[in-house]
């Protein structure tokens, strides 16, 4: 028996008795974070779902710290794991506080009243979140980050030690995206939770998983570190993308590069090409990149937008080789623009290009 | 602010006790004879009087005042449960047409049983009502399964409402019997002609249901979250769906055997109790619904028996004139606070 938090063993999961996805093998530790990604419609919500016992499993097994978890009670397994779902919820007259005391629901008696210490976990985890000040907000009435942060209160105050979350950053703006991120990995740290999510942003998901999850067609196509996981072209295939491509070390999309003759000869190094790449992508404009190291940031933007790249090795002083390729390429272009301003040694050859070039036109 | 809210809970109990001791007193008052507070007292307290006065108090008013507040509790606490359930502010048994399929299974049983020379006995009334009750419920079930939205169902239990209606109307016109005057008054709603028997039988049926509902109030309060997070505490939900649709069956099932359809008292009583509450939280709402809803059905019958004496008004008519601005109201505070997000 292997010591892992939470367990699939062949899960099928599905809706209606219809199979979606088989064969889930999930393993995670307390302490961790699991995130789900993969193409919309994929199943990642149903996997989501049938792991928190929302729906009934179609086959397979979740073990949950060791127990299976059909056979836990309810009770039980609610003060073991919590969800934070998309469904909106818009309950009637409720504050904040009145939603997070909810989470005290397997802990309070026959009638639900809260005891002083039940008081005391939903301040603690109000506080967490940092919403006290909402506590007497109506629940209906706050915004949507507001909400996140108050579900994922009433979340913490089942005391869990597992927490599912679908698409937890959905419409939420980039501030609130980071600090509900921030938010999960403080819990993590803090009170040793594991914690299962699905994420449509890849960059956030390489930067606080510990191990990713891709669920592609009827089954889990890829399962690893992030660093495993997120490679351009795998990304690509897994979303089936078809224009564009996403950059995994910036965590970034581009758009699909205009295709052609190049028009213009871009001069760029050290991050100074890159702004230039985009606008001429964004107009439409076919271009030439050159001559940039292959250890340069310019280099991996160009690489996906210029029709083609004029590169030399790393730390290396540009070579003669090189130089006649950009001359040669450039003369065919209607338009140079140089980026760079400052030159060094292993520039030099660009500064070079540039008065070659001028000369001509 | 919590302690502003426990002030706000506490006033508004003592606010509908107060008005539910004065509309007692108010009650046996009126009429066609007029008593002075001192007699009442002296055939309530001592059981003693003029002949006349006592029996008019005994066994007409008292059995009638005992019914609307039963069973004016009972409707109020049914609508509730019925919001709560289909998440829907407007829900209410007589707009969900539960009220009208339980008329229509006991006009039937009552004009059946009458042909053979029979008399309905309460029990009997309230089973044909609870059947009714669960044969419309079983329609909305269905159709809510299949159409999302809070008019649509709306809608569909007026229409089956209607349908149930009808029926009624047809077989209580064709039914040939000196006592289908009685049937018509009753399908029409009204308080009266209640027997201590009724009142006993009501009381034991509501009480009982009434005191089952108040210990789910924690699960209630659970689900208003929504069936997920529900789930997610720990909260059978399929065994909770089915015990509130047999509660709030049960209720106004007992309502309309006794006392006929009676609109908006459904819906318009829990939504003023909670906005006179400011929360939704089960454990207040459901014993405040039930004093709340004696309070209303009190007042209104008391104007339906005083206002054209010694004409009668149906009780609905009354309610109506009451309860559908509030309803109207509670509409278009719901589609300005969805606009609002």
């Amino acid at each position: 028996m292997d010591s892992f938090y939470i367990r699939t063993d062949n899960l099928t999961v599905g809706y209606h008795g219809v199979p979606l996805i088989r064969d889930i093998g999930i393993r995670l530790d307390r302490g961790q974070i699991l995130t789900l990604i993969g193409p919309n419609g994929a199943g990642k919500s149903t996997i989501l779902k049938s792991i928190s016992r929302q729906l009934s499993l179609l086959g397979g097994t979740v073990y949950l710290d060791g127990a299976d978890i059909r056979e836990i009670t309810d009770k039980a397994l609610s003060k073991k794991l919590s969800v934070v779902m998309t469904e909106r919820i818009r309950p009637e007259l409720m504050t904040c506080g009145d939603v997070v005391s909810a989470g005290r629901y397997p802990y309070t008696g026959r009638l639900g009243i809260l005891s002083d210490h039940d008081r005391e976990v939903v301040y603690a985890s109000m506080k967490m979140v940092h919403a006290l000040e909402l506590r007497d907000c109506d629940f209906t009435q706050i915004s949507d980050g507001q909400r996140q942060r108050v579900l994922l209160a009433k979340a913490l105050c089942q005391e869990p030690e597992i927490i599912v979350l679908d698409e937890p950053t959905s419409f939420l703006d980039i501030k609130h995206k980071l600090e509900l991120l921030t938010l999960l990995k403080t819990m993590v740290r803090e009170k040793k939770l594991a914690i299962i999510l699905s994420l449509h942003e890849l960059d956030l998901a390489q930067k606080i998983s510990d191990i990713v999850v891709c669920v592609h067609g009827d089954k889990i196509e890829k399962m690893g570190t992030p660093e495993e996981i997120f490679t351009s072209d795998y990304i690509r295939s897994l979303y089936g993308m078809t224009n564009g491509s996403y950059n995994t070390d910036f965590g970034c999309l581009e758009m699909e590069a205009p295709r052609g003759e190049p028009q213009v000869f871009v001069i760029g190094g050290n991050g100074s090409g890159i702004a230039t790449y985009r606008r001429l992508v964004r107009q439409g404009i076919p271009f030439a990149a050159g001559v940039l190291h292959e250890n340069d940031v310019d280099y991996e933007v160009a690489k996906t937008l210029a029709v083609s790249v004029i590169s030399e090795k790393p730390f290396e002083p540009i070579g003669e080789q090189a130089y006649q390729k950009a001359l040669e390429t450039a003369r065919r272009c209607r338009e140079i623009v140089c980026c760079v301003k400052e030159f060094g040694t292993a520039n030099e050859k660009n500064k070079e290009l540039y008065a070659a070039l001028q000369k001509v036109t | 602010m919590e302690r502003r809210s426990y002030k706000r809970y506490c006033l508004t109990f003592i606010l509908l006790g107060l008005f539910l001791l004065a509309l007692l007193f108010a009650n046996i008052n009126s009429g066609s004879i007029h008593l002075t507070l001192k007699e009442v007292f002296a055939i309530l307290m001592q059981k003693r009087g003029e002949e006349t006065a006592y029996n008019i108090v005994w066994e007409i008013r008292l059995p009638r005042i005992l019914a609307a507040v039963i069973l004016g509790g009972a409707l109020s606490v049914s609508g509730f449960l019925l919001q709560t359930f289909f998440n829907n502010p407007i829900a209410g048994p007589f707009v969900l047409g539960i009220s009208s399929g339980a008329k229509l299974v006991v006009s039937l049983v009552m004009i059946f049983l009458l042909s053979r020379g029979l008399l309905a006995s309460s029990q009997i009334l309230i089973l044909a009502a609870f059947a009714g009750a669960m044969i419309s419920m079983g329609f909305i079930l269905l159709i809510s399964g299949k159409v999302r939205g809070m008019s649509m169902l709306v809608i569909s239990g007026v229409m089956i409402g209607y349908i149930c209606s009808a029926i009624t109307d047809f077989v209580v016109t064709f039914a040939d019997d000196s006592n289908i005057v009685n049937l018509h008054n009753w399908s029409l709603g009204s308080f009266s002609g209640m027997s201590w028997d009724n009142v006993r039988v009501m009381a034991a049926v509501v009480f009982v249901t009434l005191a089952i509902t108040f210990l789910m109030s924690k699960p209630i309060g659970a689900y208003q979250l929504g069936e997920v997070y529900a789930r997610n505490m720990g909260v059978n939900i399929r065994l909770f769906r089915v015990q509130l649709i047999l509660l709030s069956s049960v209720l106004s099932a007992c309502v309309t055997a006794f006392a006929g359809p009676i609109s908006f008292v459904g819906i318009a009583v829990p939504h003023l109790i909670k906005s006179m509450l400011k929360t939704a939280k089960p454990i207040l709402v459901i014993p405040a619904c039930f004093l709340g809803g004696a309070v209303f059905c009190l007042f209104c019958d008391m104007i339906a028996r005083t206002v054209f004496a010694p004409t009668e008004l149906s009780i609905s008519s009354v309610t109506a004139i009451f309860g559908a601005p509030v309803v109207i109201y509670a509409m278009c505070a719901k589609a300005s606070r969805r606009e609002k997000m």
